[in-house]
């Protein structure tokens, strides 16, 4: 099945994150991989989803994280151009004659060799998860010790910041005594 | 103004305009109920079950259309609620909860009495709060009120620790108006999309309405009836939607889906242009997703984005409330007859008057069809508002009560809660104290929330209960016939003697045996002032007709059978009804549970009881 990048600014408020973490497992979607940090915005937390699933899938999670009382705008980053970055610590076994062949390989991958010991090599690597991927496959031929992936965190490129506020549907806010106000007039486009 | 938080509970419970609560009392809630003495204005019904609590609150939203409101203790009495926040949960109840919690220093503790009640409602709920400082109350409460009601109603809830309740805060109202920036309750379509949708209705030859409880909801009955009206298109009815546009209505086909009418789901099957209005294609309105009205485009003018292309894929959604989204496309709607269209519905009828229990002459037995067809005809003339429990009893009310109006039918659809009914009866009659209030429930449903009985008659209140008596589980053991080889595992059960029971609570008790007596017992129940409970000892093995079987095509159903004799039928060679091929396929368990060798078990039957 297809991956999908999903990113969605939050409220920073307790509980958010099981919210969000909940909604998918109740809806039975698969997470590959899920990040949450701040961000340039005070109170708003910023959370990047990888996740299996198709178009239709997409779609529906989210209509789903809209819902979310807390969720104040999502955005599918699967068909724009976007960077995609994760980071690994990888620890990996070397006797004195394969150390000189792995470290050629974290050159080659950009990466950093972060501690060394006898007989174990810690590198750290960032760049898109497939990279990351390939890294870990070449790694396993020297025995991989220890390793961990922070998960995807994505950025749209270009100039214009997406912010935390919806480009197409906006909320409408209480008035004074909780009732509803007159329907703003702003366009959908979140079915289809 | 100072307050404890106590106390601006119930300030802000005024403010909102709430005058009764539902409610059971314990010790994390204690401090709210102490300062419940403070305010008289607000009326407190002390239910005999927090689940009671909650169909009531319900039962309150749903006949009034304002929030209910019910509050428990933390631990058992919010884990009590639980079955009554999903039925509100699946149906679009606006409701606010409110849970008592242990003290905010002992939370995580394992204290006693201690539950993670917002960890537990998280998918139950349209959303929760965990209010730890008094001075946080107000604002929760408000933001709770205005979420419950607004875009798509649902339930909220409210867990007050008890040392928030206990402190004191000042009360700022204007400062505690909702802040909700992720929230979007209301949406609305572009223009294009309007555009399409009048293009599509405009064009169609054989367009069909399907009016869910989104036409009650959003008070959309005169706009539709004129959107339906200026093209002529017919309309056909969810078990939610009942009641949304009059029974009687030209345009009104009737009920859809597994026990819906066979010409509705012919028609669905038959239509060029569907369209869904505030309804949610469940599995129980469409059968088979791959085969249905496959012929059909699709509108869908729906509140929540989420339901859109959830379970059918549709050509245009219409975003927004439904009432303001029908005022919008009214003015580009061109009239038409549709006359072919029509002629062809009423083609389909066929046979179906002819099969219907409801033109055989009295035969000395007492159907369940018969006792509701009778109910619904002495009462029509009273704004009446009937409260149906699940199962067999529930399908035949739909089908054979008329209901005229919105709101008159009260139902749990979405969940489908056994014992829902008696305790959402007690509500509605709280919100419409001028209306005659009936339950029909079954044997099985009521003995789940009898106790209620006890609310009743503590508040005084006039409520005329129906059960319909097959001493079984009914719908289960139609199920049992239909697929399970009558093996009738577990659901004959025997009840308690319910003209005793009715007499030991204090309320009147009748028992009809024979059509003949069904007149006079509703007169007498209607005539009575306190509560009555008329147990109608009907057929035991009657079968709700027609059905789709779970999953099978809308199109292939069981018919209803044509009842040369008015006896139903006692083994399986013998029976009147038909399976569709197809139905079998779809609707047969998975062959690992009936293992060719196994053997037959054998049937097993209560004891007939003696009426
Ligand atoms: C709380 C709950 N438990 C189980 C069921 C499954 N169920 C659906 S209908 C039904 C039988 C209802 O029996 P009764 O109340 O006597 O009504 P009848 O079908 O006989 O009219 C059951 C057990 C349910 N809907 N709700
Ligand atoms: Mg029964």
């Amino acid at each position: 099945m297809p991956r999908h990048t999903l990113i969605a600014y939050v409220e920073d408020k307790p509980g958010v994150l099981n919210r969000v973490a909940s909604l998918f497992r109740r809806r039975n979607f698969n997470i590959e991989s899920l990040t949450v940090g701040r961000t340039e915005q005070a109170g708003v937390s910023r959370m990047t989803v990888v996740m299996d699933t198709n178009e239709h899938g997409a779609r529906i999670v989210e209509a789903h994280l809209y819902k979310l009382v807390n969720v104040l705008r999502v955005d599918d980053l699967t068909h724009k151009r976007a960077l995609n970055r994760e980071l690994a610590l990888v620890k990996v076994r070397t006797t004195p004659e394969t150390r000189v062949q792995a470290l050629q390989l974290v050159d080659v991958f950009r990466a950093r060799v972060v501690d060394i010991e006898a007989g174990a090599l810690a590198i750290e690597v960032t760049g898109t998860p497939e990279k990351i991927d390939k890294f870990e496959l070449m790694m396993r031929d020297y025995g991989i010790i220890e390793l961990v992936r922070t998960g995807a965190v994505s950025m749209a490129r270009g100039r214009e910041s997406i912010g935390a506020n919806p480009p197409l549907v906006h909320a409408e806010l209480a008035n004074g005594n909780g009732a509803v106000a007159p329907a703003p007039v702003s366009g959908v486009a979140m079915a289809h | 103004m100072k307050l404890t938080g106590a106390e601006i509970i119930w300030e802000c419970l005024k403010r909102e305009g709430v005058d009764v609560v539902f409610g059971f009392p314990g010790g994390a809630i204690l401090p709210a109920y102490d300062a419940l003495t403070k305010y008289p204005e607000i009326h407190h019904v002390l239910t005999r079950h927090e689940q009671g609590a909650a169909h009531m609150a319900d039962g309150y939203a749903r006949a009034s259309g304002k929030v209910g409101v019910a509050i428990a203790t933390s631990g058992p009495g919010a884990t009590n609620l639980v079955t009554g926040i999903a039925t509100a949960m699946l149906d679009s109840s606006p409701i606010v909860f409110i849970t008592g919690q242990v003290g905010s220093k002992t939370i995580g503790t394992d204290a006693f009495q201690e539950v993670d009640v917002t960890g537990i409602t998280l998918p139950i709920t349209k959303h929760n709060y965990l209010i730890t400082k008094a001075g946080d109350i107000a604002q929760a409460i408000r933001e709770a009120f205005y979420i419950a009601k607004s875009g798509r109603p649902g339930p909220v809830l409210v867990d007050i620790t008890k040392d928030a309740q206990q402190q004191t805060a000042e009360l700022e109202w204007e400062k505690a108006a909702p802040r909700l920036p992720g929230y979007r309750p209301r949406l609305r379509a572009l223009p294009s999309e309007y555009h399409r949708a009048t293009e599509m209705i405009n064009a169609a030859k054989r367009p069909l309405i399907l009016a869910g409880q989104g036409v009650i909801k959003s008070g959309a009955t005169d706009e539709l009836l004129q959107f339906a009206g200026t093209a002529h298109i017919p309309i056909a009815v969810t078990l939610l939607g009942i009641g949304g546009i009059p029974a009687t209505h030209p345009l009104n086909l009737g009920l859809m889906g597994m026990h819906g009418e066979a010409w509705v789901n012919q028609a669905i099957q038959q239509a060029d242009l569907i369209i869904a209005c505030g309804m949610r294609f469940d599995d129980r309105v469409t059968g088979n997703l791959k085969t249905y009205a496959i012929n059909a485009k699709k509108i869908h003018i729906e509140i929540d984005p989420s339901e859109v292309n959830k379970n059918v894929q549709v050509d245009v959604a219409l975003l927004g409330d439904l009432r303001e989204v029908l005022g919008e496309l009214q003015p580009s709607v061109h009239a038409a007859e549709h006359a072919e269209w029509h002629a062809s519905i009423a083609a389909m009828k066929g046979d179906s008057a002819v099969r219907d229990i409801q033109n055989l002459p009295d035969s000395g037995h007492l159907y369940a069809a018969h006792v509701i067809n009778d109910l619904w005809r002495l009462t029509r003339d009273h704004e009446t508002i009937v409260v149906s429990d699940v199962g067999q009893h529930q399908m035949w009310e739909a089908q054979y009560f008329h209901h005229e109006k919105p709101r008159s039918l009260i139902t749990s659809g979405g969940l489908g809660t056994m014992g829902f009914a008696l305790p959402a009866a007690i509500g509605a009659k709280f919100a419409c104290p001028d209306k005659e209030v009936w339950v029909v429930c079954g044997d099985g449903g009521f003995q789940m929330t009898l106790t209620e009985l006890a609310t009743i008659a503590q508040e005084k209140i006039k409520i005329n209960v129906a059960i319909v008596n097959n001493f079984y589980l009914g719908m289960v053991r139609q199920w049992q016939e239909f697929f399970y080889d009558k093996r009738y595992s577990n659901t004959p059960l025997i009840g308690p003697d319910f003209v005793k029971l009715a007499d030991a609570y204090g309320h009147k008790g009748l028992r009809v045996t024979k059509r003949a007596q069904v007149e006079t017992a509703v007169q007498e129940a209607r005539a009575h002032a306190g509560a009555v409970l008329i147990d109608f000892r009907v057929e035991r093995e009657d079968a709700v007709f027609p059905m789709v079987p779970a999953g099978a095509d809308l199109h292939n159903m069981i018919r209803r059978p044509h009842r040369q004799k008015d006896v139903p039928t006692k083994t399986a060679d013998d029976r009147d009804w038909e399976m569709p091929a197809v139905a079998t396929t779809a609707a047969t368990p998975p062959a690992s549970l009936h293992p060719p060798s196994a053997p037959k078990a054998k049937t097993t039957k209560a004891a007939a009881p003696k009426p």
